[in-house]
């Protein structure tokens, strides 16, 4: 197992090395990095779905939240903003907030005041009506005021790494909420809840235009590094410029990976691991031993959407941009799927394995498919069946069908991953082959 | 020639075998009861026979025709039928949507079938167009019953047909498993019950740890002071 | 009066249209989930790939001459109908069926659902490209609109030609589905194995056939479904996918499983969504003289650029308040 491991691991290393001598050390370097914000992302799924057993296909929302906190946090300060009537009517809004907030939980507890059930479900719903009005009569002027005086909010001007800590925070909270709601359904509902609440996250950020610009974008978002611009006005030239920046910002990111591989490789080998075992593989039994399932299965929900969030921030943050258009279940939930299944669900090495080198993959598939649909466009044109439209942009698409094909050839011949869970049990030092998942 | 013949057959759920080597044989008017405590492997010897679970040893053959590990799909038309002791009626579907689904196998006309069973099971006719979730726990059994007749098999497997009926619908249950026999299909059943079932019984089987314990005619089980003692509760 | 057409133009017709839609998706997801017992999240994709099937053949007819008093897309249909259900048969073999073999989990065959959708998604992309496609090219829509001379309404109802053939064919479609469960060997057979699998397969019911003609079925419905909706507005490469989660909620609204439970839920989802980007305020421009100044110009439930998320908190309430689907406990 662990030579299978090394093996693949240095297979990687020697991929990184041949794209390097072809694409050049800027471009590697970049490459890496994101690779690096991917598998930490994976880790977080890993830990969702590998040891939890819990199904998020919101990947795409718990990025974009990321992205937004570290733009909130560590976009300079917007003056415009604070010198207008802006923040008195947000105050407003919260107030607004406040108050539906309580009646919602007065309605809540209105059986307690001998209500009956019938009027206790109309008073829930009444409130929460009452709540949504007094809400909207609030935001939506609040709103219009703030996008014609002062653009948007702007950030707060504090330093890029809180913003990453905010970034999981902030994704912490959402998952907690989500968590509540929809872990105790079953795991197709789970499924399709969590699609549609990163659908309905990528609806508020891409629509509250006061608050993240919308499709306007923000840019450029700070760096926890000197970029590549600050170094070139010291005097450095332009290629090793980006090589220094992006290595600085990829030390950092790495960093991050190993203290939290570190946390979570010890979390995962003490009674916390096992006991999340114990309730992915049958929470029944592990409910009859007196665990409190829901609440340890919030926890891993929760725990996962943290580093999701912070690798969203990473992402956003490198790229420099925090652009909702840009967001795509396909690049932002699919992919990080197949990096966690093709790694090997359940092993944090297998996570970080596929994040790196599906990601590294699909990135560079772009160029190979562009390539090769290329001269196969010429090769058609030379047989006189003319040229294919379009070439461009269709060989992307290339890449969507390839992905979907790895998905089910995957799950039907190595259901496990490449670098398959490794049960270490009770009393035996001797790691064993887990026994298939039924994955 | 025996209609179903069990030989030294050994099966289980995955794990350790739970019938560790029985013998039986139900000839076409035996009617056979299989007794024995709680976990003797009563209901497993049935469902091996039809192909429910894994058999790992020995041999099921049918009129002679090795069927060790047939699914049902291919039993049923043999004439094999198997009345589950649970979820035994499809709930959202009509008493007659049931009984039809008994007859899927058949691509005959197979309406007098299906007024036979109604004959033979009165209550139902008057519900034939209600839902069978709404029935009474012994009409149900009726209904799995009559599913289980449509096909026109030549033996029917009931797996404890009175298991949590009233006393009165028990004795009407057995009186039909009589009637049915006489009319030339073999019974296998396993029952709870054992005094009432074995009083009618052509051949009783005694299981205890998955294996035969004792085999004889219902009467003899019940004569036997040894199986009344261990067995039948003194 | 006119304010009322209004209404009856942009809540009623819309929601009815968008209804039908959901409906036919929602049906063929619900009979998957019923035989099979996973949520089939290619479904969306299903439905594209059989608006294109007819799209081509449309477009072969038209190349061969053919003219007809109705669209070509409607002359080809069925042939296109066929064809999806050939191909949704064959994605079952290449990528379902060899998991099911395995005892695979059902959220395995999810995942799997979702690697089918972006290798359908790949190759519609790949062949036809990204662009926006009308199946009104050349011809022109036929509009129908309809004066209504009472309380001095000068508008007129609008609705389109095919609209019509929408709400036609999804009616015929329903009852063709209802016929066919209520009254055939296999509809009955199909039935059965949804309420209770192990029974139906003791019973001798061939199981396999029975998935066969579920996967037929399911086929069938969606490419009705997916040309309808691109007749209506165009055929584009993610036109299903976006609404696959509005035709998810109208399963789990109806109860998964449950046919009519998924016809009652796609119209459900489709008024809910209609009804609240719709601006109420403009039913109260009669009297808007005598309102007072604050009531505010704008009355809709939710903005325009929410409208899909209306599908999905409606699939939260439910889940919450009644897991099972509002229609549990009715015959399906």
């Amino acid at each position: 197992m662990i030579r299978r491991a090394l093996s693949l691991y240095l297979g990687l290393f020697v991929l990184i090395l041949v794209v390097g001598t072809f694409m050049g050390a800027p471009f590697t370097v970049r490459l890496c990095v994101e690779a690096a914000a991917y598998s930490l992302i994976a880790l977080g799924l890993n830990i969702q779905w590998g040891y939890g057993g819990l199904f998020n296909f919101g990947v795409m929302g718990f990025l974009m939240v990321g992205g937004f906190a570290v733009t909130f946090i560590s976009m300079p300060v917007n003056m415009d903003f604070w010198s207008s009537e802006g923040p008195f009517l947000l105050f407003r809004v919260l107030l607004a907030a406040g108050v539906g907030a309580g009646l919602v939980m007065g309605a809540n507890r209105l059986h307690r005041l001998g209500a009956s059930a019938r009027w206790h479900r109309t008073a829930q719903v009444g409130a929460w009506i009452l709540a949504y009005i007094i809400y909207r009569s609030q935001i939506d002027p609040a709103a219009a005021y703030i996008e014609a005086e002062a653009g948007y909010v702007g950030g707060l001007g504090l330093p890029v790494l809180l913003g990453w800590i905010f970034g999981g925070v902030l994704a912490a909270g959402i998952a907690y909420i989500i968590g509540k709601i929809c872990l105790g359904l079953r795991t197709d509902y789970l499924a399709i809840a969590t699609i549609g609440i990163s659908e309905i996250i990528r609806a508020l950020i891409k629509n509250m235009d006061w608050l993240t610009r919308g499709t306007l974008t923000v840019s450029p978002v700070p760096w926890p590094v000197p970029k590549p611009q600050d170094l070139q006005e010291l005097g450095m030239e332009t290629a090793a410029s980006f090589i220094y920046a992006r290595g600085a910002y990829l030390i950092v990111v790495i960093l991050v990976v190993l203290v939290v591989l570190f946390l979570i490789q010890r979390a995962y080998g003490g009674p916390w691991g096992r006991m999340m075992r114990a309730i992915r593989d049958n929470h029944i039994a592990a409910a009859s031993m007196g665990k409190n399932v829901k609440a340890r299965q919030i926890e891993i929900f929760v725990f996962g959407s943290v580093l999701i969030g912070i690798g969203g921030a990473i992402l956003t943050s490198f790229s420099q941009i925090l652009d909702p258009g840009g967001y795509q279940p396909i690049h932002h939930t699919f992919l990080i799927w197949v990096m966690v299944i093709v790694g090997g669900a359940g092993n944090n090495f297998g996570a970080i394995f596929g994040g790196v080198f599906i990601f590294i993959v699909w990135s560079l598939s772009a160029n190979v498919s562009q390539a090769m649909f290329v001269s196969l466009s010429g090769m058609f044109e030379s047989w006189g069946w003319g040229a294919i439209p379009d070439v461009e942009s269709r060989s992307l698409q290339m890449r969507v069908f390839v992905l979907g094909l790895v998905i089910t050839l995957a799950l039907r011949y190595t259901p496990q991953g490449l670098i398959p869970e490794v049960i270490r049990r009770h009393g035996d030092e001797e790691t064993k082959k887990a026994t298939p998942k039924q994955a | 020639m025996a209609l179903v013949k069990l030989d030294d057959v050994e099966a289980g759920y995955g794990g350790a075998p739970i019938l560790k080597g029985i013998d039986m044989e139900i000839e076409a008017s035996d009617i056979g009861v299989i007794v024995g405590p709680n976990g003797a492997g009563k209901s497993t010897a049935l469902k091996s026979i039809f192909g429910l679970l894994k058999v790992t040893g020995g041999q099921v053959s049918f009129l002679g025709e090795d069927v060790t590990n047939a699914l049902p799909d291919r039993l049923v038309p043999l004439g094999l039928s198997f009345v589950p002791q649970e979820h035994n009626v499809f709930t959202s579907m009509s008493v007659n949507e049931n009984l039809e689904m008994g007859a899927f196998i058949r691509r005959d006309d197979f309406s007098d079938t299906l007024d036979s069973i109604y004959d033979m099971f009165p209550p139902l006719k008057e519900k034939r167009w209600q839902n069978a979730g709404e029935l009474s726990g012994g009409q149900r059994q009726m209904v799995a019953m009559g599913r289980a007749l449509m096909s026109q098999p030549r033996l029917l497997l009931l797996d404890e047909p009175s298991a949590g009926l009233s006393p009165r619908y028990m004795l009407e249950i057995f009186e039909q498993v009589v009637k049915i026999n006489a009319s030339g299909v073999g019974i296998l059943m396993v029952e709870q019950n054992a005094r009432q079932a074995l009083a009618f019984a052509t051949k009783g089987f005694v299981l205890a740890n998955g294996q035969n314990r004792f085999t004889g005619t219902g009467r003899e089980l019940l004569d036997d002071p040894e199986v009344a003692k261990s067995f039948l509760g003194g | 009066m006119n304010e009322l057409i209004f209404l009856i133009n942009k809540v009623l017709i819309s929601g009815t249209v968008l209804g039908s839609i959901y409906a036919l998706g929602a049906v063929g997801i619900t009979l998957i989930f019923g035989i099979l017992r996973f949520a089939h999240f290619a479904h969306g994709d299903m439905m594209t790939m059989g608006a294109f099937i007819t799209f081509v053949l449309a477009s072969i007819a038209a190349g061969l001459g053919i003219v007809a008093p109705v669209p070509l897309a409607i002359v080809v249909l069925p042939l296109a109908m066929a064809l999806a259900a050939m191909m949704a048969l064959g994605i079952d073999r290449g990528f379902y069926a060899p998991l099911r073999a395995r005892g695979a989990k059902p959220v395995t065959l999810l995942i799997a659902s979702i690697g089918v959708t972006l290798m359908i998604q790949g190759l519609i992309r790949l062949f036809a490209g990204v662009q926006n496609r009308s199946f009104y090219e050349g011809t022109a829509k036929q509009v129908f609109r309809i004066d209504v001379p009472f309380f001095g309404a000068t508008r007129p109802i609008v609705f389109t030609e095919p609209q019509v053939w929408m709400m036609g064919l999804a009616i015929v479609a329903v009852l063709a589905l209802h016929m066919f469960l209520t009254r055939s060997r296999l509809g009955k057979a199909m039935r059965a194995m949804a309420d209770n699998a192990d029974l139906a397969q003791v019973s001798g019911i061939n199981t396999q056939l029975v998935v066969r003609v579920t996967w037929l079925i399911a086929g069938t419905l969606a490419c009705l479904a997916g040309t309808m909706l691109a007749l209506d507005v165009s055929l584009k490469p993610d036109l299903a996918f976006n609404i696959i989660l509005p035709i998810f909620a109208a399963a789990i609204v109806g109860g998964l499983g449950q046919s009519y439970g998924a016809i009652a839920g796609g119209f459900v989802v489709g008024f809910a969504e209609t009804m609240s980007v719709f601006n109420w305020a403009i039913l109260l421009r009669p009297f808007r003289g005598s309102l007072p100044e604050w009531v505010p110009n704008d009355l809709s439930i939710v903005p325009t650029e929410y409208k899909l998320t209306v599908a999905f908190v409606i699939l939260v309430i439910v889940l919450l308040v009644r897991p099972t689907g509002i229609f549990k406990g009715a015959s399906s």
